[in-house]
C-alpha cells in the first residue's frame, strides 16, 4: 500500500509499504531518515521515540498506515538547519552520550518534557525517561543534560 | 494483510461484521508487538484510530463513559479525581510513550490476565459496551467479560466501544507488584473500591490467575463483618488478606512464582484496604 505523511514538515510518499510494517521501518528504510533507532521493536526501549501529531510515541508500535495523513517529527527535525536544539547541545556537551544508540530516542523524549514542564524536578525527570533504556552511562549525565537544557530554554524565554 | 481504515463507527462495524477476522488495531501496544516478532500476522488489520469518538469520555447522567481509545495519558490527567482506581493503574502501564498510546479498550481486546486496567474494572463494577452491526449492543460487566487467558466475551464481529463507570462514591487504590516502577508487566496487582453507601467492599486480582478476577468470599466476608463506622479490626483485615490470596489460582512463571503472588496479593489486599479505610474515616471526621 501507499502511505503519504509529513515527516519534519515534508512531504513523504512511500510505495509497497507491507500493511504490517511499522512506521519506524518506513522512516529508517523508505524515507531514509535513520535517526529513529530501531532495538527492542516492542515499546521497551524508547530508542525509537518519535512525536506523532505532537504526541511521543514509539515509533514501533505505529503501524505505517496509522501515520497515513499525519505529522511525524524525529530527531533529524528537530535542529534549525545547523543549529542545535537546546537539549541536543545540551546533550553533547554534558558527555550524555556514548554509543549514542538511545540518544535520539532521549532527546525527542528530553524535547517534549522540556516543552511542556519548564523546570522539571528530578522526579519529573526520571518518570519522563523512564522509558528510554541506556546501558552506557548510567544516566547521570543524561539527568545533567536534561537539566542543563531546561536552564538554557528557561534563560531563553 | 489487508489494512482497514474506518473513519466512523458504524463503518468499523461493518468492517468487523464482513471481515470477523480482523485484528483491531488501536495504540498498536500489544498487537504490533506481536506482528514484529512474527507471533502473529493477521489477515487484516483494522485501524480504529480514525474513529474519533471512541477517543473521547463524557460523563451521562451521572456515569462516566469513557471511550475505548481513550489513551492511559488522558485517564490520568482528566479523570483522576473521579475514577482514581483507574487513574492510578493507568499511571503503572509502561512508560509516558506507552500511556499516549495505549489505552483501556486495548486492555480489554487483549484480555491478559496481567493487564492493568482489569483489577480497578472489576473493584469499580465497570461495564463494558461491545457492539457488533447485526446484534447491536451488549453490555457486559466487567466480572463476566474475562473468560480465559486471553479470553474474553467479546464475539469476532464485536468491537469494544467504551467503559462505563460510576464516579468514584469512596476511596480507591490500586498496587501492583513489580521489579520497577515503570516499564513493568505486573508480577500480580491488586485493585479495592469501598462502596459506602452500599456497604460494599469491591476488589480486583490482576495476575494471578487465568483470568482477572474478584475475591467474591473477601467481598462477602466484608460486607457483614466490616463496620463501617469504627477502626478497621485488625482480625478483620488479616482475614480479608487470607481470603483475597485464596481467591488467587496463580502459576510459577518467569516472573514469579505461585506462592509468591498468593502471598503478594494478601499484603497488597491488607494494604490498599488499610490506605482506602484511612482515607474514608479521614474524610468522615474532617
Amino acid at each position: 500500500m501507499r502511505v503519504t505523511f509529513t515527516v519534519n514538515g515534508r512531504e513523504e510518499c512511500a510505495d509497497d509499504v507491507w500493511e504490517g510494517e511499522s512506521l519506524l521501518y518506513v522512516l529508517r528504510e523508505r524515507v531514509g531518515l535513520p535517526g529513529s533507532k530501531n532495538a527492542c521493536e516492542q515499546g521497551e526501549c524508547g530508542s525509537c521515540t518519535v512525536y506523532l501529531d505532537g504526541t511521543p510515541v514509539c515509533a514501533c508500535l505505529v503501524a505505517a498506515g496509522q501515520a497515513e495523513g499525519r505529522q511525524v517529527r524525529t530527531v533529524e527535525g528537530l535542529a534549525d538547519g545547523d543549529r542545535l536544539d537546546p537539549v541536543q547541545e545540551a546533550f553533547v556537551e554534558s558527555g550524555a552520550v556514548q554509543c549514542g544508540f538511545c540518544t535520539p530516542g532521549l532527546i525527542v523524549q528530553t524535547h517534549d518534557l522540556l516543552e511542556r514542564v519548564d523546570r522539571p524536578s528530578d522526579a519529573e525527570i526520571r518518570e519522563a525517561l523512564a522509558g528510554n533504556l541506556c546501558r552506557c552511562t548510567g544516566y547521570e549525565k543524561i539527568l545533567d543534560a536534561v537539566r542543563l537544557a531546561a536552564d538554557r530554554k528557561a534563560a531563553t524565554r | 494483510m489487508e489494512f482497514l481504515r474506518p473513519t466512523t463507527w458504524d463503518e468499523a462495524l461493518a468492517a468487523k461484521a464482513d471481515q470477523p477476522e480482523a485484528v483491531p488495531i488501536q495504540g498498536g501496544t500489544d498487537v504490533m508487538v506481536e506482528i514484529n516478532f512474527d507471533v502473529r500476522r493477521p489477515v487484516a488489520l483494522l485501524d480504529l484510530t480514525r474513529v474519533a469518538e471512541l477517543q473521547a469520555w463524557s460523563l451521562e447522567d451521572g456515569r462516566y463513559r469513557v471511550g475505548a481509545a481513550v489513551p492511559y495519558t488522558t485517564i490520568i490527567e482528566e479523570l483522576g479525581g473521579p475514577l482514581p482506581g483507574l487513574a492510578q493503574a493507568s499511571r503503572t502501564v509502561g512508560s509516558p510513550q506507552i500511556r499516549n498510546r495505549g489505552s483501556v479498550g486495548g486492555n480489554l481486546g487483549a484480555a491478559s490476565p496481567a493487564g492493568d486496567s482489569h483489577p480497578p474494572l472489576l473493584a469499580a463494577g465497570a461495564v463494558i459496551e461491545v457492539e457488533s452491526r447485526d446484534r447491536g449492543v451488549r453490555m457486559i460487566p466487567a466480572h463476566e467479560f474475562y473468560l480465559g487467558v486471553k479470553r474474553s466475551a467479546l464475539e469476532p464481529d464485536e468491537l469494544i466501544r467504551a467503559v462505563h463507570l460510576e464516579p468514584a462514591a469512596g476511596p480507591q487504590y490500586f498496587s501492583k507488584v513489580g521489579t520497577r516502577n515503570a516499564m513493568v508487566i505486573a508480577v500480580c496487582s491488586f485493585a479495592v473500591a469501598l462502596h459506602p453507601g452500599e456497604g460494599r467492599v469491591g476488589t480486583g486480582l490482576g495476575s494471578a490467575a487465568p483470568t482477572p478476577r474478584r475475591a467474591l468470599a473477601a467481598e462477602e466476608f466484608l460486607r457483614r463483618e466490616l463496620d463501617w463506622g469504627a477502626r478497621l479490626d485488625p482480625a478483620v483485615l488479616e482475614r480479608f488478606g487470607e481470603l483475597c490470596a485464596q481467591a488467587a489460582s496463580p502459576i510459577d512463571d518467569v516472573r514469579g512464582t505461585a506462592a509468591y503472588r498468593r502471598h503478594a496479593i494478601g499484603v497488597m489486599a491488607r494494604r490498599t484496604l488499610t490506605w482506602a479505610w484511612n482515607d474514608y474515616r479521614g474524610k468522615r471526621a474532617a
